[in-house]
């Protein structure tokens, strides 16, 4: 293990902040579109705004050791929020904007929150709904005023006016902020995140300033990351990614982070920016690529001819281009050409012709995708990491990319596997504490640093590359003691654009069954082509037609899955097609979209019973949630549909 | 509640001003058809004022006597004080009044952006050839007018469609469009007809929250005509009910619930 840092000169993000602001003063800190015109402040511009801020939020009455919750969309002033509220002494909580007043009043209870920092009305309004649970609740300051000017005022503030209060103040109370700002350490707090719980409540994860800041400089220097570097904020500020790429990474290096106009303009947004470095979740490569897809269908036939073809010579040789391997003289000739014609106006329609350096982590992404990106030349990679570990764990170094692998150890962290094939690290981006939660605390970290992810895989002798297999808790046996790993046959149907989401049971149990939710862009779009009429998502998830392409996916999946020797009893016999959505509005998935398991065995327990008992049909109630917080139920005849498996008999008898 | 000549406070505490607009003994016949039988009411500064009514009841031909575009044969029309001559369709919209058509009026080819710009057309000053040649006062002039619109876009949050083709929206973004052009002109009074027409439950309530807000944010006088009572009910600070041309009830949205006349109009009665 590094020898830990002591305070260094720059010792947190506010300390960043006034090095960026005399170091890249009239270089662009952050841009948002608003009003249809990019809007930008510098880093000199950036440092007057934060600490207008920070002295508006000691006017108010912020203490040191305050939590101040951040809720809304990626906007500067939020991103400012968060600096400020360190600058003063207190501890940012960003939320997920998209939570129901619920979800969020249990994170501000825990955290106990004293100033709320809201984008909107709609965030407002939710925290009003609950605020009588909110003991510590002082004040709430909002950024955008419309429709908020007849709401009682007593305790609400609008950001403008707190930061013209901060000016104002600014005699009285800038020794007081220096103070403050100049106590900050290595070791103080430097945010704290919410995990979006796959199992049970949040937990609130504490991150120091040597978390980030180390992390921040690590992964900064991977990658040779500049102060020249766009990136687009788009992804939740909740999140652990988004603020090491548009805080920790972005105040280190100096880049700048560019905001859309709103969650509807992002990819036109992405075109006009043109990151230079880009994170995206699978689920956005894997929509832009149907996008794609579905729009050149509709192209002339010689734009059509002139795509596939060059395509398939970018799958041939581009990867190889791109990691530096020696490819001929004519096929670089021919690639030049379809960079001309193809691939170049693509990566600019898709907003991704600077990307120098894309990250994509999360879930696994489809092989086909992944290469596809890669053949058009854009530097996609894998990263493997957790909120926990201040994001990294394992990323690929370039040249060394492959879909199926999550890369070597990221700078300075230690890795190890157990007897039980669990992942184990040990860094310094390791978390400090969950907050008020000793014992969480102890069960994941233990005394010498080493912290266990959760997660089975095992590293690539060959290479040194760590492979994930799956969950360690999800990761079961069949009742033949067959190794039982639903992640690894999920992945395999989402990689289909038509399976948006897909789970599988069978722990404990003979055979394997699993629930399928079909992509209704995908599907509608098929149903459209061959003139099937639907009139709602449930209608098109029981259609007979999309039953049998699924049947058919799913039969592939099987004859893949049975390849695999140690994995080949996880072969789907049988399957529905769901007639909702899993959505986290109705807690089946968190936030983050990831299946929370448990919580739909439960709930559809009726479905499974019917998949294991042979019925050839079953009728279910489901209650959901509408995005108001309203709840509904609706009802739904599924079919259980057979599925064609290899026969792997012979395999268990041995 | 509103009988003093200088406004009244709403029950959210909003300050309703003195009256714009007043029509007194309206009648409105085409050839032998009574479309609006001798109908008086007033318009006031700031207030959302509805026109209910079943079908046929005269409402669209009452918000065109508003908008200029029918002239009454009987009756005045007194606007800011004065009383109101026939006017062109122009002079309508240089006197602060802007509308929304039932079926929508878009032009289907241009942009939503460049349908927005067409409602800043009473606020540019230069001429065709000064626009084409887009030299000092022309460009100075676009530029600050495109500000307008586009905050006029962030308000009712359509910059996603800022540069599609109107034809290529569905219905309730369209009505948003429109709306957005009649906002464009700074209207004083803002005409709605039927906004909510064939919305869904979600349109419905977004539409209800852009028009709060338009009201409370711009300070816009708006005269609607819908049918969902629900919105109307909530939306509205005084309604006016018209059945067969005749005004049967006119106050808050209480007192008109409440409205026996009303009650009949709409539940119908026994004739037993």
């Amino acid at each position: 293990m590094t020898e830990p840092v002591a305070n260094p000169a720059f010792a947190s993000v506010p300390a960043l902040l006034a090095r960026n602001a005399s170091q890249f003063a009239n270089r662009p800190a952050y841009r948002e579109k608003e009003f249809g015109i990019w809007q930008s402040w510098t880093w000199a511009e950036t440092a007057e705004e934060i600490e207008a801020l920070a002295l508006g939020l000691i006017n108010l009455g912020v203490q040191p050791g305050d939590f101040i919750a951040i809720i809304g969309r990626n906007r500067p002033s939020l991103y400012w929020s968060m600096v400020a509220a360190q600058s003063v002494g207190a501890v940012p909580v960003p939320l997920y904007q998209d939570a129901v007043s619920e979800e969020m009043a249990y994170v501000l209870e825990n955290c106990g929150a004293s100033y709320v920092i809201a984008g909107d009305q709609e965030q407002v309004d939710k925290v009003i709904e609950v605020q009588d649970r909110l003991k510590n609740l002082q004040h709430v300051i909002y950024v955008d005023p419309r429709g908020l000017r007849k709401y009682d005022h007593r305790t609400l503030h609008e950001f403008a006016h707190v930061q013209d209060q901060g000016r104002a103040a600014r005699d009285e109370l800038s020794g007081e902020l220096a103070a403050r700002t100049g106590a900050l350490s290595y070791d103080s707090i430097c945010v704290m995140l919410y995990t979006s719980g796959t199992t049970g409540k949040p937990k609130g994860v504490v991150l120091s300033n040597r978390n980030v800041i180390e992390t921040s400089k690590n992964s900064g220097d991977f990658d040779a990351l500049t102060q020249s570097e766009e990136i687009l904020s788009y992804l939740p500020l909740a999140w652990v990614g988004d603020f090491i790429f548009s805080v920790g990474q972005a105040y280190w290096c100096g880049f700048c982070v560019n905001c859309p106009e709103s969650a509807d303009t992002m990819m036109t947004d992405l075109r006009e920016i043109g990151p230079s470095y880009f994170f995206a979740p699978p689920r956005v490569f894997e929509g832009q690529l149907t996008n794609v897809m579905i729009r050149m269908e509709d192209a002339g036939a010689l734009k059509r001819r002139m795509f596939h073809h060059f395509l398939e010579h970018a799958k041939k040789v581009g990867g190889d281009i791109l990691d530096g391997n020696p490819v001929g003289l004519l096929d670089r000739v021919k690639y030049s050409l379809g960079n001309l014609l193809v691939y170049g106006p693509l990566k600019d329609t898709l907003g991704y012709g600077r990307i120098r350096v894309g990250y994509t982590a999360g879930e696994a992404i489809g092989p086909e995708i992944f290469a596809f990106y890669r053949s058009l030349g854009i530097n996609l990679k894998q990263l493997y990491g957790q909120t926990e570990a201040t994001v990294f764990i394992t990323q690929q170094p370039d040249g060394q990319v492959r879909a199926d692998t999550v890369g070597v150890p990221s700078p300075a962290v230690e890795l190890k596997i157990e007897d039980t094939g669990e992942i184990f690290y040990r860094s310094p981006g390791v978390f400090v504490e969950y907050f008020n939660n000793p014992d969480s605390t102890a069960g994941t970290k233990d005394a010498e640093g080493w912290v266990a992810t959760g997660d089975a895989g095992f590293i690539e002798e060959s290479s040194g590359h760590l492979r994930i297999i799956d969950r360690a808790k999800d990761v079961g046996k069949l009742a033949n003691g067959a190794m039982f790993a639903p992640k690894y046959v999920e992945n395999k149907l989402k990689f289909y654009p038509d399976i948006l989401e897909a789970v599988l049971f069978g722990n404990e149990r003979e055979t394997c069954v699993a629930f399928i939710n079909i992509d209704l862009v995908a599907v509608g779009n098929w149903a459209e082509r061959n003139n099937i009429a639907y009139a709602s998502y449930q209608e098109l998830a029981g259609h007979p037609a999309v039953l049998e392409t699924i049947a058919g996916h799913v039969a592939a999946v099987n004859a893949s899955v049975a390849q695999d020797e140690m994995l080949s009893g996880c072969q789907i016999h049988r399957f529905v097609v769901l007639h909702k959505e899993l959505d986290a509005d109705d807690g089946e998935m968190t936030r983050t979209r990831k299946v929370r398991r448990r919580i739909v065995e439960e709930k559809f327990a009726d479905i499974i019973d019917a998949l294991y008992g042979g019925l050839a049909e079953v009728s279910t109630t489901t209650e959901v949630t509408y995005e108001d917080g309203r709840k509904g139920a609706i009802s739904a005849t599924l079919a259980c549909v057979d599925a064609e498996v290899v026969s792997v008999q012979k395999m268990a008898a041995e | 509640m509103f009988d003093a000549a200088e406004g009244y406070v709403t029950e959210d505490g909003r300050t309703i001003g003195g009256v714009v607009m007043e029509m007194k003994n309206i009648t409105l016949r085409f050839g032998g058809v009574v479309a609006i039988k001798d109908i008086s009411f007033d318009i006031r500064e700031g207030e959302i004022r509805a026109i209910i009514g079943p079908n046929g009841a005269g409402k669209s031909s009452m918000l065109n006597v508003i908008s200029g575009f029918y002239v009454p044969q009987e009756g005045e029309v007194w606007f800011h004080g004065a009383k109101r001559k026939p006017l062109r369709p122009y002079e309508v919209a240089r006197q602060g009044i802007a509308r929304t058509f039932q079926n929508i009026a878009l032009f289907e080819g241009m942009s939503v952006l460049d349908n927005v710009m067409t409602g800043r057309l009473n606020h540019m000053k230069t001429n065709i050839f000064q626009q084409a040649l887009w030299k000092g006062r022309a460009e100075a002039e676009e530029t600050a007018n495109r500000e307008v619109v586009e905050r006029i876009i962030d308000f009712l949050e359509i910059q996603a469609i800022r540069k599609t083709p109107v034809a290529r929206l569905p219905y309730g973004l369209k009505k948003r469009v429109e709306l957005a052009r009649a906002l464009a002109a700074e209207p004083k009074l803002l005409l709605l007809d039927e906004p909510m027409a064939g919305m869904n439950v979600e349109e419905k309530e977004d539409m209800s929250r852009f028009i709060l807000d338009v009201n409370d944010e711009f300070g816009t006088t708006i005269a609607l005509i819908e049918h969902d009572m629900g919105v109307v009910m909530d939306l509205s600070d005084r309604v006016v009910v018209m059945d067969y041309g005749r005004k049967i009830g006119d106050g808050t949205p209480d007192e008109v619930r409440n409205n026996q006349a009303v009650i009949d109009a709409y539940l119908g009665v026994s004739h037993d």
